[in-house]
């Protein structure tokens, strides 16, 4: 057998598996978009697309602020928690995205510098 | 926010397109770093590790890949539990096509290739705040975080051992920063305050109490039902005044 195929047989399982999740991650981001009428949807549910943004957006932040090293955590601690409390404020005052974001990843490094949490 | 910024003269294509990739990538190639790191001490060569960076460009799906490869749940289990993990996309893609729909069907779909949470929040934002939608802005971009990804997982994945603590560089913040950085205009009444509180909060709930796979999809889905339900019954008096 050549080498190539003494590779692939030996990893079988592993591309089998790797096939199957490229299949299950693209298949959701490209078959909506691609085949969904986006200018004929039934005014319903494209409302309810409307807010999914917002939704998905919030979905996604609160786990990464809440959950701390894999606990839910609202203490001092939760190094995410305390930094995300004045980026918030910055986002909300400045409106601005880049200053918002270069504030919050400054604010990690002092607070990691300073040894106050990991 | 100042994605699109109306009164600024717009800068070129190809320039915002980078623009806006630019938080992405800061995140993207530490991240895709521990997952390089993380695959190859579950077992996955490192070539197929980054192979699964250019193919499936999904990180909590790698994530949940590689756990559960190296726990060796096996071929189906792995591959299910990467699906619902990824329901998400369904969501997000749906939610792109109503702003995509004068572009051709090709092009729509090449726009879903690089869909990701992050990509999605930043040309989603920029076009609720009257983007005029550019294609080319929008390949640079994903292809941009996409190569970025890439980079961050083969690091990882070749010389994992040759990188020391990248913690006190901050990065594994820029993600949520901009998410936060995104999620202030998206509430832009008070319905969508109540929304982001809402679904925010049953996200967190939903994964503490253990469903780390199932969370964003079932969270985002019932915040937009109750997104739409207030909305209607806030609408329901409208046709009696008129009449």
């Amino acid at each position: 057998m050549s080498a190539p195929l003494a590779w692939a047989g030996e990893h079988e399982a592993l591309l089998l598996a790797l096939g199957a999740a490229t299949l299950v991650t693209v298949l959701p981001k490209v078959l909506p978009v691609t085949f969904l009428r986006g200018d004929a949807l039934p005014p319903l549910l494209r409302r309810w697309l409307d807010f999914v943004p917002v939704a998905v957006m919030a979905a996604l932040v609160g786990p990464d602020i809440f959950i701390y090293q894999g606990r839910f955590d609202l203490s001092t601690g939760n190094l995410f928690l305390m930094v995300s409390i004045p980026t918030f404020l910055v986002a909300w005052k400045t409106r601005n995205y880049f200053v918002t974001i270069a504030v919050g990843i400054g604010l990690v490094i002092l607070a990691r510098w300073a040894a106050w949490a990991v | 926010m100042s994605l699109a910024d109306s009164a600024a003269p717009s800068p070129p294509p190809w320039a915002e397109g980078l623009r806006r990739a630019l938080p992405i990538t800061l995140g993207y190639v530490p991240v895709g770093f521990a997952f390089g790191v993380l695959a190859v001490k579950n077992g996955i060569p490192a070539g197929l590790a980054v192979a699964m960076a250019v193919l499936m460009f999904s990180g909590s799906g790698q994530f949940v890949f590689a756990s559960l490869w190296g726990g060796g749940v096996g071929t189906l289990s792995t591959a299910a539990a990467v699906g619902i993990v990824n329901l998400r996309y369904l969501l997000m893609s749906a939610a792109e096509s109503p702003w995509f729909s004068r572009l051709s069907r090709t092009r729509r779909f090449f726009l879903g290739l690089g869909l990701t949470d992050e990509t999605f929040a930043v040309h989603i934002t920029a076009l609720q705040e009257g983007w005029p939608l550019n294609t080319a802005t929008m390949y640079i971009c994903n292809s941009t975080t996409h190569l970025s990804w890439v980079l961050g997982c083969a690091i990882g994945a070749f010389c994992g051992n040759l990188v020391n603590d990248v913690r006190p560089l901050g990065l594994d913040y820029a993600i949520t920063a901009m998410f936060l950085a995104l999620l202030v205009p998206q509430c832009s009444s008070r319905l969508h305050v109540l929304i982001a509180i809402f679904t925010g909060a049953l996200s967190v709930a939903l994964k503490a109490g253990g469903m780390s796979q199932w969370n964003v999809a079932v969270a985002t889905i019932l915040g937009a039902s109750l997104g739409l339900a207030l909305s209607l019954r806030a609408r329901r008096p409208e046709p009696e005044a008129q009449a």
